[in-house]
């Protein structure tokens, strides 16, 4: 598989990176090497293997249902870097 | 006497007898920073004040003859991706510069609960993602034994300041080597314990399956009491295993007599510099002297690690850092139009090249009609790799290679070429899809360069890693030599 | 206008689950509460912070399953769903993707007496997202916008149906059934005005008697049965026009404009979609012991359908039936009355008229009545055994609304108990017999009507204490005498 210089943009786009057209000559490049690289796998036949998500094989951790503090408003703003009367400000949506 | 020269054990006795107080440590260590920080620049934030408050009040309990824990008053550093409550923790980003956390990392309230007095924040490759800390958007952080060297990476800043004496120990992550491959460049032990055992909470993640905080110390016994403090269970880390910890100092025997251990010969391949081949030879012959039995073996998908690592580590790693958008924290474009374009120009200034190439590469192995291909089938091999661990584990007690397969490099020596980058990290990467626990410990030097044995061993059994490790330490005298801190 | 069409319908529910705390994190649920207040470092997606699954909603998903005919997985497992929108803290949500909680299943409903099965895809878990304040009108009209966090993790359920729904009313009667379910379980407090319960409608049109499929068309976040209803005749009116023009419906994300009663489409040529799912790292699988369904199962109350059949049995009409089965808590008082009333018939009769009509009046929901089902069963037996009549029995309940005191202490009080005394009423009949000659000679001439007239004077001079039983007895008596 080969990746083109629109697929480097579409997910520059799912990845919400604005890329400059040097950036997107260089990526396309990269990730190809390494890619290729990568292609070693199918040398492996994984049919029937199953995947490892998880190194440990736990399960059903869970907490109870308990509620505890939250933090103050001021602490939620604290790093925001534009806020208005409590809120999180964002520049227009659409 | 070097105060700044001790490990935490010495220092603790010296505490305990009254020879030395808190604040005389934290004075110490202050002083040596200043003497060597301009050459190191492993910090990026020191908190001097606030651990000089804090050892006085230590001192104080001491003079009411209270007795010191292990690490109490003891002065050391962390890794700048560990969340401290209003001390900047910013992963060398541009994008959290300005970021402080309302919360503490559980490693971070554990060591507090020890008495063990933070100095401040250490450098690392921005977001840990690197293998030797000239990712950092502040500084490059220098190696003590060759000042025109990396350090290593990703936890460059806090191996350097072990390294140069900045502080007793440090804390660390290593995702695929990033402890182990900068302890080995620095000459230090560096443990990345068993996936599960030490809580990610508030550990900036990286790659959350991967991700692993653990030690760095001037010996291995001042590991095994680091390990006593931070690992164990912790509820908000539903990955955390839920296991008794055991007293990790038990294991400090000076005895590997009948141990096993397997030589995997994938390990020595390609690209291993001679002469790190011959130290790590002659670290073999020392374990045989001392008892063990030593064996070849085989861990046939070993060559399969880097590329399911460059797969997993990626994927994981675009989905954590999406939360860095400018809107709740961090970093913010200026003038960028709607809510798209500011996430997009928040992104592209706020992040370095490195990893933006992590998350595009992430990005891609996830999308739609990639996946199976790419994420999947390294999820597949990952369960090869690791049932060759396994079976290796049924036949020996723990597994040796170098740590990384050349001793430090130069800056900008393998910056232009990812891959090459990439592969210093061939020998440490399998530890971390298999979530087993390996140390790195000074076993020689190769043109006057340290280098790491690696040692990997059994989920949750660090004590065999820490035996050895251990016996190996004592009977030889590697750990002991300082470097120059000067240009080789 | 629908012509040679058929309709194809299918729904997504997202039921916010009934827990005290969130899905991952500690912080309250509640609705409402200052902007921002109901957060902490986990829900805000801050760097470093890990997620702990809330036991009680596996179980609530759990028990949605068991309610809604499903299978219960016994390896589930959650995912990340990653795109990027300002109310999602993290720019993924935690959600599931290819190993849900619960598959299959089914909701009977019926429309116009004709009973139908409508398939349960799969219900899944997964956290809601914050709230986002627009400066201006709407959407595209505001500069500025701004974020809540306060809705961010708050446990969702989201439920999928097949495209089994064929008309608005099939639709609108699933969901109904749906929402009463999920109530009468508890698992979600419903609050559709709050937006706890919210429906995505899948709408598509195919030539009748066609088995393809046609294109869809998905209208998301309906917040009430109203508005699924307008929405789909809207939609399909939409549909069925350009289609009858030999156009082509766009598949497309689409939102209803309640003021407009229209739907417009949603997408921006942005996004093109790409969930880039994978099973989330931070979290671990989850086993699901059979042990456990059962524990869950035996828990369950008993649901709309069976206790309809129930009520039915007990001899009420299937108007009642189903007016008392409406809500659980409805249902629930009636069964605890009947408890204590064994006449299902009249209790019946008291709950659908006085009782809710009262409550009605006062603008009282039933768990917040003054009058309790024992205060009901109490009133109905001072009835049954005669102590009072009917006619008093209303206003005592009256009077039981605005005191919130008990029955018999409001007829003892007001001295309101029956006159079944023979020698007590034997003064005033005669009164009555004698003040009212013409009736008293119409019943004599055979109008045996006349004596009715009688009864209500009687009734009348003891301001309807008397029993009117007896009062009849010994009128009839009377006047065969003279």
């Amino acid at each position: 598989m080969k990746i083109s210089k629109e697929q480097v943009e579409h997910v520059a786009m799912l990845a919400r990176l604005e890329l400059t057209e040097a950036e997107k000559e260089t990526y396309t490049e990269q990730l190809n090497s390494i890619l290729e690289y990568a292609a070693v796998l199918d040398k492996l036949d994984t049919k029937d293997v199953p995947p490892t998500a998880h190194p440990l094989p736990l399960h059903n951790v869970f907490r109870d249902d308990v509620v505890k503090p939250s933090i103050s408003q001021e602490e939620a703003l604290a790093n925001a870097p534009d806020q208005e009367d409590g809120f999180f400000k964002v520049p227009k949506i659409v | 006497m070097d105060l700044t020269q001790l490990t935490a054990h010495e220092l603790s006795d010296l505490l305990a007898r009254r020879e030395t107080s808190a604040v005389e440590l934290v004075k110490a260590f202050s002083d040596r920073i200043d003497q060597v920080e301009e050459n190191v620049k492993a910090f990026n934030i020191l908190t001097r004040d606030k651990a000089l408050e804090q050892a006085a009040k230590l001192d104080d309990k001491l003079a009411r003859g209270e007795k010191p824990g292990p690490l109490e008053g003891i002065p050391m550093a962390l890794k700048d991706n560990m969340c401290t409550k209003g001390v900047p923790t910013t992963c060398s980003s541009k994008i959290l510069k300005s970021f402080v956390p309302p919360y503490n990392a559980t490693v971070v309230e554990r060591l507090a609960q020890a008495g063990s007095i933070m100095l401040g924040k250490l450098n690392l490759d921005e977001f840990a993602m690197g293998s030797s800390t000239e990712n950092s958007a502040f500084a490059k952080t220098r190696n003590p034994w060759d000042l025109e060297r990396v350090p290593g990476g990703s936890s460059g800043g806090a191996v350097a300041s072990v390294s140069a004496d900045e502080v007793v120990f440090a804390l660390g992550s290593d995702t695929g080597g990033s402890i182990r491959q900068p302890a080995a460049f620095c000459g230090v032990v560096g443990l990345k314990p068993t996936y599960g055992y030490v809580s990610r909470f508030g550990l900036i993640a990286f790659a959350s399956s991967l991700d692993q905080i653990g030690t760095l110390t001037k010996d291995v016994t001042d590991c095994a009491l680091v390990m006593n403090v931070i690992a164990g269970h912790d509820p908000k880390d539903s990955t955390s295993a839920p296991v008794d910890k055991p007293d990790f100092t038990k294991s400090l025997i000076n005895d590997i007599k009948g141990m096993r251990i397997g030589i995997p010969r994938e390990y020595f391949g390609v690209g291993i510099d001679p002469e790190v081949d011959k130290v790590i030879r002659q670290a073999i012959a020392k374990l045989e002297e001392l008892g063990a039995v030593v064996e070849e073996c085989s861990l046939p998908h070993t060559e399969y690690a880097m590329p399911t690592y460059y797969l997993i580590a990626p994927a994981e790693c675009s989905s954590n850092l999406a939360r860095y958008d400018g809107v709740r924290y961090g970093y913010r474009a200026p003038e960028s139009g709607d809510v798209v374009g500011m996430f997009k120009k928040s992104r592209a200034e706020g992040f370095g090249p490195e990893v933006k190439r992590r998350i595009m590469l992430g990005t891609y192995a996830l999308s739609s009609g990639y996946y199976d291909a790419y994420y999947l089938k390294a999820l597949k091999v990952r369960t090869l790799i690791k049932q060759d661990f396994d079976q290796a584990f049924e036949k020996f007690d723990l597994l040796l290679s170098p740590t990384a397969p050349t001793p430090a490099f130069k800056f900008g020596e393998k910056s232009a070429n990812p891959l090459a980058m990439y592969l210093s990290d061939i020998c440490t990467v399998p530890a971390n899809l298999a979530g087993i626990p390996a140390i790195s410990v000074p076993c020689g030097f190769a043109d006057g360069l340290p280098v790491g044995l690696h040692l990997m061993g059994k989920a949750f059994d660090e004590g065999t890693l820490l035996r050895v490790a251990y016996t190996f330490e004592q009977n030889t005298d590697y750990h002991k030599v300082k470097p120059s801190l000067g240009v080789k | 206008m629908l012509g040679d069409f058929e309709v194809v319908a299918g729904v997504e529910v997202h039921a916010e689950l009934a827990t005290k705390t969130k899905i991952f994190c500690g912080c309250t649920t509640e609705f409402g509460g200052e902007q921002n207040t109901h957060v902490c470092p986990v829900c805000l997606g801050l760097p470093g912070v890990l997620p702990v699954l809330n036991r009680q909603v596996v179980e609530y998903a759990i028990k949605t399953g068991l309610a809604l005919n499903s299978e219960i997985a016994e390896f589930s497992k959650f995912d990340r769903k990653n795109y990027y929108y300002p109310d999602l803290p993290k720019n993924y949500q935690t959600s599931q993707y290819d190993l849900p909680i619960c598959l299959g299943g089914y909701v009977e409903i019926e429309v116009d007496g004709v009973k139908k099965r409508i398939g349960i895809t799969r219900v899944h878990m997964e956290e809601d997202a914050g709230k986002l304040v627009h400066s201006g009108a709407t959407i595209s009209t505001s500069d500025v916008s701004f974020v809540d966090y306060n809705r961010t993790g708050v446990p969702l359920l989201e439920i999928v149906s097949e495209p089994d729904l064929r008309s608005v009313d099939e639709t609108v009667a699933y969901l109904e059934k749906l929402v009463q379910i999920l109530d009468y379980i508890e698992v979600s407090d419903c609050r559709m005005e709050q937006g706890s319960v919210r429906f995505d409608v899948n709408v598509s049109l195919r030539p009748k008697g066609s088995d393809k499929f046609g294109i869809r068309t998905e209208t998301k976040n309906l917040n009430s049965f109203s508005s699924v209803r307008r929405c789909m005749e809207y939609e399909i009116e939409r549909q069925a026009e350009i289609l009858s023009e030999g156009g082509q419906v766009i598949q497309e994300t689409r939102t209803w404009d309640e003021g407009k009663g229209i739907t417009l489409s949603l997408r921006s040529k942005e996004e093109a979609h790409d969930y880039r799912y994978f099973p989330e790292p931070d979290l671990v699988p989850m086993v699901i012991e059979r042990k456990w369904v059962e524990r869950v199962r035996e828990s369950m109350p008993e649901l709309p359908d069976s206790r309809r059949q129930r009520l039915l049995g007990l001899g009420l009409s299937a108007y009642d039936a189903g007016v008392i089965t409406s809500s659980r808590d409805l249902a629930e008082f009636f069964d605890q009355a009947l408890a204590k009333f064994k006449d299902a018939k009249t209790l019946a009769n008291w709950v659908m008229g006085d009782f809710l009509g009262l409550l009605k009046a006062k603008g009282l929901l039933v768990q917040s009545s003054p009058v309790k089902p024992e205060g009901l069963a109490e009133l109905l037996t001072l009835v049954e055994n005669g102590t009072i009549s009917g006619k008093i029995a209303k206003t005592v309940i009256g009077e039981m609304f605005e005191t919130g005191k008990g029955a018999a202490e409001i007829v003892k009080e007001k001295g309101l108990v029956q006159i079944s005394d023979t020698s007590a009423l034997a003064g005033i009949i005669d009164e009555v017999v004698n003040s009212n000659p013409q009736s008293v000679a119409d019943f004599k001439a055979g109008k045996e009507r006349a004596i009715g007239f009688l009864v209500g004077q009687v009734m009348k001079e003891t301001k309807g204490q008397a029993n009117p039983g007896l009062v009849n007895k010994l009128l009839k008596e009377k006047l065969e005498t003279m």
